[in-house]
């Protein structure tokens, strides 16, 4: 049905009805907007990456991993949690320190520093790797996943943990 | 048939749909009828309004004390659109109230309450209740200061109420004290109970004026009917679309408050109810002793019993509403009466406590500065470094970011600030005429900024910063400490607020010896006005 505008009767019904959709189409849009943008968008994170500082640099021996306990804070919306986290820390070069995850690429064991070796074994399923993270034997799939690192004023500084890429070869 | 006509036509003959809404659409309706009649839609329309913007808040809110607070300045901080959807619920819950009672208003007026619509009259009075309870019931989610007191003293009014007191004050979990139970049934309350029963009483309502009809002034009955749509409905609409702009503009523009989290120990703070009761707030003070029953209980229950009876009590006949002098004498006598109370409640309440207009809907990373960073602020701001610097967000100005995160070493920017162009060569900005402390907590302040922070900073009332200004210069920092910064001579002053009262503190100030002997602290004859700001920055200290 359309209404055409001709007797007076009718074109006022068309202003009503233009009236009633338009301003009903207006609310609903300004409803509608913010509940998307409420919904959809991701908040605002207002304590983004936090670097801890983990070790000091000129106290590492080269090529010695040391583990290293810290606390992080954890956003979980409203809720932020202190929590407790480890490292191994390995001084590979005079240029270089890094810092590995503490869990086993494989089925996320706890590894530890086999000292007479030189390598970290994981007790699970004796996956081996070098001491720069490298898988050596064993199923694990990738090398140690690394903290992103810093270094000033001589101190180690630590910020998210991201997963290592590359295969075992 | 074409391919739309029989979808509608397979719709209706399986749902009836099309022909509810045609027989609801073009009802009649008296040809009296008009502007006058819009505010019951606007009612309903802000009711469902309130219930979309409930149900978002409800999405992103921990209904439990020890969360509540924390969740709503995450809405408000951190969520997009969390503000204004805060808005909208907060001043949707004033609007609503504001147009129930237009509505009612004007069916008084109209006297439409008469035979045959008692019962939607009554129905009518039950829903305004309703209104009342979802406002007392939010009040308390946000679990700040001013929710926890205001309960407060709500719970206790309700125990005050005869005979029925001390159960109705158990039903709200507010026998001894507003608690976790007060808190679980008003939420309970709120979001589960109400709401059901509202869309039940509704729907009664709603079903009442079908039945009977809109009413019909004196001399409708020789003229023709009208039908509901379009013409009521347009109006309906743009009054709809007036109270939803109005609500709108206010969600954006008017700044919704968040207190400090809920201290049940708080001993300083005056409770105030939402400016719809302050008149029953007032009328408390008006009985005393043993007759502040009758101003607390009895004479808003007299009231309502009143407004439920008020189609018994006048059983005349119809008469135009030009011609019902007593009742719009009445309505006029309500109105004033209610102002006078709410103007009197609101002139003789005092001034809320500098503490209390710290706004914690915002980051507030400055309660954790030292004296010295605060001071720092203060001279930021006096000195206008934000005309030339942006500080985190905000549009690119011409002097550098000074939230970037990275910093110059403070001697550096000390040096900075008295020669700009020796140390950065073309440098447009003029020398600050500040003495070398003033300039030194300047760079103390700048140093901490970060764009993580800068907002939280910056929005350190001016009270606490002019506080730790008379705090810096007084040199209180040689033998106190603030936030681990300072000496141990005298004690450290965080936590002072749960030791002291505000006047012992500044008989403290003029007169140490007096208050603890022996002590080795100087007198501080402050004016006024400095006394009370170097008082509530250590009041607003964390502790």
């Amino acid at each position: 049905m359309v209404d055409v505008p001709t007797a007076p009767g009718t074109s006022r019904r068309g202003f009503y009805l233009t009236f009633i959709y338009g301003l009903w189409g207006l609310i609903a849009a300004a409803l509608a907007a913010p509940a998307l943008l409420y919904l959809l968008l991701p908040p605002k994170i207002r304590r983004g990456s936090e670097w801890i500082e983990a070790a000091d640099v000129t106290q590492l021996q080269p090529r010695v991993p040391v583990e290293v306990v810290f606390r992080k804070n954890r956003v979980d919306g409203w809720k932020i949690t202190s929590e407790k986290e480890t490292a191994w820390v390995v001084k590979l070069s005079d240029q270089q320190t890094v810092a590995f995850g503490p869990q086993c690429t494989h089925l996320g064991c706890a590894y530890h520093w086999d000292e007479a070796k030189s390598e970290f074994l994981c007790p699970c399923h004796n996956s081996v790797f070098a001491v720069n993270g490298a898988v050596i034997s064993g199923p694990a799939p990738r090398p140690l996943d690394r903290y992103e690192t810093k270094i000033q004023d001589g101190k180690l500084l630590l910020g998210q943990l991201r997963q290592s890429t590359g295969s075992k070869a | 048939m074409k391919g739309q006509d029989r979808l509608h036509h397979w719709l209706d003959s399986r749902t009836g749909i099309e022909t509810a809404v045609r027989n609801f659409l073009y009802e009649n309706i008296p040809a009296s009828s008009g502007w006058h009649q819009v505010f019951g839609s606007v009612a309903l329309f802000l009711f469902l309004t309130q219930a979309f913007t409930g149900a978002l808040l409800a999405f992103n809110y921990a209904p439990t004390p020890g969360d509540a607070y924390n969740s709503l300045r995450y809405i408000l901080a951190e969520v997009t659109a969390g503000r204004l959807m805060r808005g909208l619920h907060h001043w949707g819950a004033s609007m609503m109230i504001v147009v129930v009672v237009l509505h009612m208003t004007q069916v008084f007026l109209y006297g439409a309450y008469k035979k045959p619509r008692e019962a939607t009259w009554m129905v009518g009075v039950v829903l305004m209740l309703v209104t009342l309870a979802y406002g007392l019931t939010g009040y308390l989610l946000p679990w700040d200061n001013r929710a926890y007191w205001g309960t407060v003293v709500a719970t206790q009014i309700a125990s005050q109420a005869p005979v029925i007191g001390p159960y109705l004050a158990r039903l709200l979990g507010g026998q001894d004290e507003v608690g976790v139970v007060t808190f679980a049934r008003f939420y309970g309350l709120h979001v589960l109970l109400l709401p059901p029963a509202t869309l039940l009483l509704i729907a009664i309502h709603v079903y009442l004026v079908r039945k009977h009809g809109v009413a019909p002034q004196p001399g409708d009955e020789v003229r023709p009917l009208k039908k509901f749509y379009p013409q009521q409905v347009f109006r309906d609409t743009v009054a709809i679309f007036i109270a939803f702009a109005i609500l709108f503009v206010m969600a954006v523009a008017v700044h919704v408050p968040l207190e400090q989290l809920a201290d049940p120990t708080d001993t300083t703070y005056i409770p105030r109810p939402e400016w719809y009761f302050l008149f029953l707030f007032q009328t408390l003070k008006l009985f005393e002793g043993p007759l502040e029953m009758v101003g607390s209980v009895m004479l808003p229950a007299l009231a309502v019993l009143a407004l439920v009876l008020v189609p018994f009590i006048d059983r005349g006949r119809m008469r135009k509403v030009t011609e019902r002098t007593f009742a719009g004498a009445l309505v006029v006598l309500a109105a004033i009466g209610w102002g006078a109370l709410t103007a009197v409640a609101v002139a003789t309440t005092p001034k809320p406590a500098m503490a209390e207009q710290i706004d914690f809907s915002q980051p507030t990373d400055w309660l954790q500065l030292s004296p010295v960073e605060m001071a720092g602020i203060g001279y930021f701001r006096q000195e206008n470094c934000t005309s030339c610097h942006t500080v985190g967000d905000g549009n690119p100005k011409i002097g550098p970011d000074l939230a970037s995160g990275t910093h110059k070493s403070a001697a550096w920017m000390i040096e900075h600030f008295k020669h700009p162009s020796a140390m950065v060569p073309g440098s447009a900005m003029p020398p600050i005429q500040l003495s070398d402390a003033q300039l030194n907590t300047l760079a103390a302040f700048l140093l901490k900024l970060n764009p993580r922070n800068a907002e939280g900073l910056q929005s350190a009332p001016d009270f606490a910063v002019q506080g730790a200004m008379i705090y810096q210069n007084g040199q209180c920092g040689s033998c106190h400490m603030v936030n681990g910064v300072g000496v141990k001579i005298g004690p450290v002053l965080n936590g002072v607020k749960q030791r002291r009262t505000q006047q012992w503190v500044e008989d403290h100030f003029r007169d140490p010896q007096a208050l603890s002997p022996g002590s080795m602290m100087p007198p501080y004859r402050f004016p006024p006005s400095q006394m009370e700001k170097i008082v509530a920055y250590l009041f607003v200290l964390p502790d």
